[in-house]
């Protein structure tokens, strides 16, 4: 069912929107401890992203080696996630204390930050992963199951 | 405050219109459009991330897997009859508002300092989120840092539906 789009304004206009929404989907992880947003909503932009790229370039064009490796990816952002949590476990203190990060040279609230700026990326991978699979399962085409199974 | 009642009429009449039209693709726009509204209807109460929140997600990502879905299906809703209301509807639904309505009377006030949300827990979390934690945005740090357990689970429950999703509609003949 997926496929390259006929239009050639579609495709244009794909090709100029999906790297801006990827960049402004990067700039809301980032940026979302000083304004609103966050790894959700980051996650969520990159998501749509690339199922953009998906409907309108389809699975062949050149450039979307991205989406086959996403697919891979299930669970990746979960064991980021839990990975600081487990890090916090090893520097001695409690599941998810960003304090116990053992981060030479920083003090305790830029240990937080720092912990929770990559929680927020695997906030962000779990969603982004999880999106593209779920528009990959609902359009299940046969060209996929060799992807999915490895 | 003067664009409270234009967006809540909107909000109702899309939300009404979802339901009520035949084509289902309609159906899945004016969704989009409700979940839009109420976007604004969030930023206008001053809570921004739930407005970004659901911008992107309910009138962004929604809209998408509701076509991926429709497309594998037929466009329009010709399956289900719409019966005539039960008189039990019609009883108990003015009953139900009433009651709602009488609870929603004793609610805070809008803002109110006083209310028991803004005297609980919050004023810790407002004072200390920039020496505790650097983050300005004390939505991200209470969601990230003073309850990240909350958010880990939340991140499992998402990794769980796409696991669901894949194991329910992939076809798994290989």
């Amino acid at each position: 069912m997926i496929q390259a789009h006929d239009s050639i304004i579609v495709r244009t206009l794909g090709r100029i929107v999906i790297p801006i929404a990827q960049l402004f989907g990067f700039y809301v992880i980032v940026f979302g401890q000083h304004g609103p947003g966050g790894g959700f909503v980051g996650g969520v932009i990159l998501a749509a992203s690339m199922i953009l790229s998906i409907l309108i370039l389809g699975r062949d064009a050149p450039g979307s080696w991205l989406v086959p490796k996403v697919l891979r990816g299930d669970g990746v952002g979960l064991l980021i996630f839990a990975g600081i949590g487990g890090l916090c476990l090893i520097g001695g203190g409690q599941f998810l204390n960003y304090t116990h990060l053992q981060i030479p040279g920083l003090d305790e609230a830029s240990r937080h930050y720092v912990g929770i700026l990559l929680t927020q990326f695997g906030v962000a991978a779990d969603v982004a992963v999880t999106g593209v699979s779920i528009a990959i399962s609902l359009s299940s085409d046969d060209e996929y199951e060799e992807i999915s199974h490895g | 405050m003067t664009f409270e009642l234009p967006l809540l009429i909107f909000l109702v009449v899309t939300a009404a219109g979802a339901i009520l039209v035949k084509d289902l693709i309609s159906s899945v726009f004016i969704l989009g459009t409700y979940s839009f509204t109420l976007a604004l209807v969030w930023a206008l109460l001053g809570a921004v991330d739930v407005a970004f929140v659901e911008a992107v997600v309910g009138a962004g990502l929604a809209t998408v897997f509701f076509l991926l879905t429709l497309f594998s299906t037929l466009e329009k809703d010709t399956q289900i009859r719409r019966s005539p209301m039960p008189w039990t509807a019609l009883v108990a639904l003015p009953i139900v508002a009433m009651l709602l309505l009488y609870g929603a009377a004793d609610l805070p006030a809008f803002g109110d300092p006083g209310s028991p949300a803004s005297t609980h827990i919050s004023p810790t979390y407002l004072e200390n989120s920039v020496q505790q934690t650097r983050t300005p945005n004390v939505v991200t740090s209470i969601l990230m840092d003073y309850r990240s357990l909350d958010t880990l689970i939340e991140t499992i429950v998402i990794f769980t539906a796409g696991i669901a999703c894949a194991l329910i509609l992939r076809k798994s003949d290989s």
